[in-house]
């Protein structure tokens, strides 16, 4: 990546006596689709705030194409934000709201005509513009604050959980409309999320982050198949944690109670605890055959895939994947298997 | 809308309750002066006629009901005293209601965007004033506005002036005198209005690129209209009728309808013409709130 358009160093702040970032530092390139993922309260709203000139940062600097934003307010810097409540303007029609950026930039009423429509026609509101924001449905009043934000042309556009207000089906239709307009208008967009499925599926990049710090920074399938930590683990997806001891000889595998499994040992010395994370669909079922014995406590039918869950020792759980088509019942003994590189060792808890 | 039931006695009785409680206390009372408005002035007591008594037969109503005249009305539009009195009302009110707007914005707008837990206090401050009685506040500015009043009395001790200001006895003085009592009138309506509004809105503001100025003019005021005109509603109508402020703050050039009325009943005895004053000045008052009314519940539908 050439110099990055966002440039966040060591940003740390605090409400009182409550902690909302420690350190955080992260880059983001122009063009770039990134996300701040947690759950609500680790400080990805802030840190949002923050860029976007709202809060200031106790310690640490913020610079946009490498020029400093301290000091510097909201209204004189180059991002937008699109809030979570939307914050579209009740008196103004879909048009006025979608202008408002445009003519406080001194545009002229044609530029400003001709913007308006093409964000317009951009974001399927084409009919709209006369609109009152009461007479819109949800999903389009999403549209309107995408539209609003994105027409001064900011360098990069921050989104404070965007579907976060739409119902399930209008959701995953939007991500598709998002990841669009992004590739199609080539502008950065930061966006904060506490829903996983969202930051996997938009995301170039995403920033994990857990009560003020980020805990990792990675691609979506690094984050998935690799993560740094056991919170980032159990935040993203769901996993099965292995606890055993590293034995490097040989095909290095954790060994545990109930079996050796298969795993890559990283730097961990020989002998070392270690907590092997392992999706469930990374392990193989089969009725029998080669791996390790359990029983079928119970199961959930999920559509493409049957979770179950295998007693494989008195006191360890594992749940596994079924693919489609396999039929299990309750009390079906089960092999597990775990192919080499299924699960990921994690970083000791600090 | 849901399907129309029959409403129980006791709903029944709630609803009538606001009506009953409007046909007693401002509906009859309206009725009594319409009539008297239409009565002949004459000297006896009552100073009109006819007057209606409960042994009358249809016949005895009809014959007293053909001796109604809109002569008062008709004095009233050759009379300039009164087509001055409005109009000098009017203008006094609508520029302490503006008054009144300018100096209450600012407060209203302080209050909404005070920490949450000083929000009660702040509110409890702004009605204080209510707490001690009407008259006593407006004998206490005659106490400061007099010739030797306490700010004449300042002014000479610093030597800004050598002889007192004439500011007691003028119309400047109950333009002070309405702005000083209407201000929780105003204050209150306003907070309210600027109170609801999502602070969010005035960030997105700021992030489109509007100074705080602008984000001022473009979207906290006209969002705040609903407050502006309740609040200019609530002192621009009492303050048309006062009557209270103009004969204590008030010289004798200081034309306002309520004290002509005032005079009509009491001086001259005159309470056709005064009635008839009145009932214009309901109609003056009322038209623009209707319209208000009408364009908001519009504004409603629209909405819905």
């Amino acid at each position: 990546m050439s110099a990055p358009l966002l440039s966040v160093k060591s940003v740390s702040k605090k409400f009182g006596a409550v902690v909302a970032l420690e350190d955080v530092s992260l880059d983001v390139g122009a063009g770039e689709f990134f996300a701040l993922l947690g759950p609500s309260g680790c400080g990805k709203t802030t840190l949002m705030r923050c860029i976007a000139g709202f809060e200031s940062p106790d310690a640490g600097t913020i610079a946009l194409n490498g020029d400093d934003l301290s000091g510097v307010p909201p209204y004189r810097r180059p991002v937008n934000m699109m809030f979570q409540s939307y914050a579209l303007f009740p008196h103004l029609n879909v048009f006025e709201n979608i202008a408002f950026g445009l003519r406080r930039q001194g545009e002229t009423r044609d530029a400003i005509d001709a913007r308006v429509n093409e964000l317009l026609a951009m974001t399927q509101l084409s009919a709209f513009g006369p609109r009152r924001i009461v007479e819109l449905s949800g999903g389009q009043k999403q549209r309107v604050a995408l539209a609003r934000a994105l027409a001064p042309r900011p360098k990069m556009l921050l989104l404070d959980e965007p579907l976060g207000a739409l119902d399930r089906k209008l959701r995953e239709e939007t991500q598709f409309q998002l990841k669009e307009i992004q590739r199609l208008t080539q502008t950065s967009f930061l966006i904060v999320t506490h829903d996983q499925d969202e930051a996997l599926a938009l995301a170039d990049r995403i920033a994990v982050m857990r009560a003020g710090r980020v805990e990792q920074i990675a691609g979506p399938m690094e984050i998935y198949d690799r993560p740094a930590t056991r919170f980032v683990a159990g935040f993203v997806g769901e996993t099965n944690f292995i606890e055993g001891r590293l034995d490097r000889n040989g095909a290095a595998a954790l060994i545990t109670e109930y079996g050796r499994i298969p795993c890559e040992p990283g730097n961990l010395p020989d002998g070392a605890q270690a907590t092997l994370s392992v999706r469930p669909e990374r392990i193989g079922v089969a009725r029998d055959g080669e791996g390790i014995a359990g029983v079928v406590e119970n199961f959930v039918f999920r559509g493409e895939t049957t979770l179950l869950r295998v007693r494989v020792a008195s006191n360890i759980v594992l749940r596994a994947a079924a693919s489609h088509g396999e039929r299990h019942a309750i009390g079906d003994s089960v092999r597990l298997s775990f192919p080499p590189g299924a699960g990921a060792l994690l970083a000791e808890e600090r | 809308m849901s399907a129309r039931r029959r409403l129980s006695l006791g709903e029944r009785l709630v609803i009538a309750a606001p009506y009953l409680w409007i046909g007693a206390f401002f509906l009859a009372p309206m009725a009594l002066i319409a009539k008297i408005s239409v009565s002949q002035s004459v000297l006896a007591r009552p100073p009109y006629r006819p007057i209606f008594e409960l042994s009358d037969s249809l016949a005895d109503i009809w014959a007293k009901a053909q001796t109604f005249t809109l002569d008062s009305y008709r004095a009233l539009v050759s009379d300039t005293l009164y087509l001055e009195s409005y109009l000098s009302s009017l203008t006094i009110a609508a520029v302490s209601t503006l008054i009144t707007l300018v100096i209450a914005y600012p407060f209203a707008l302080a209050m909404a965007r005070a920490p949450e837990r000083l929000r009660p206090i702040l509110i409890g401050l702004a009605a204080a004033p209510f707490w001690t009685s009407f008259l006593i506040r407006v004998y206490a500015w005659i106490a400061l506005l007099k010739d030797e009043g306490l700010i004449n009395n300042a002014l000479m001790a610093l030597g800004l002036i050598t002889a007192p200001l004439q500011m007691f006895a003028t119309t400047g003085a109950v333009v002070v005198g309405i702005v000083y009592s209407y201000l929780p009138f105003m204050l209150l309506p306003l907070y309210a209005a600027l109170e609801r509004q999502d602070p969010s809105l005035r960030e997105a503001a700021g992030d489109l690129g509007a100074s705080p100025a602008q984000a001022f003019l473009r979207v906290t005021l006209p969002l705040s209209r609903e407050g502006v005109i309740a609040g200019a509603l609530l002192v621009f109508i009492p303050a048309v009728g006062e009557f209270v402020i103009p004969d204590l703050l008030g010289g004798s050039e200081t034309l306002m309808i309520g004290r002509t009325l005032w005079n009509d009943f009491f001086s001259n005895h005159d309470w056709p013409a005064a009635s008839a004053a009145a009932i214009v000045l309901v109609a003056v008052l009322m038209i623009p709130l209707l319209l208000w009314e009408r364009a908001r519940l519009a504004d409603e539908d629209d909405a819905g």
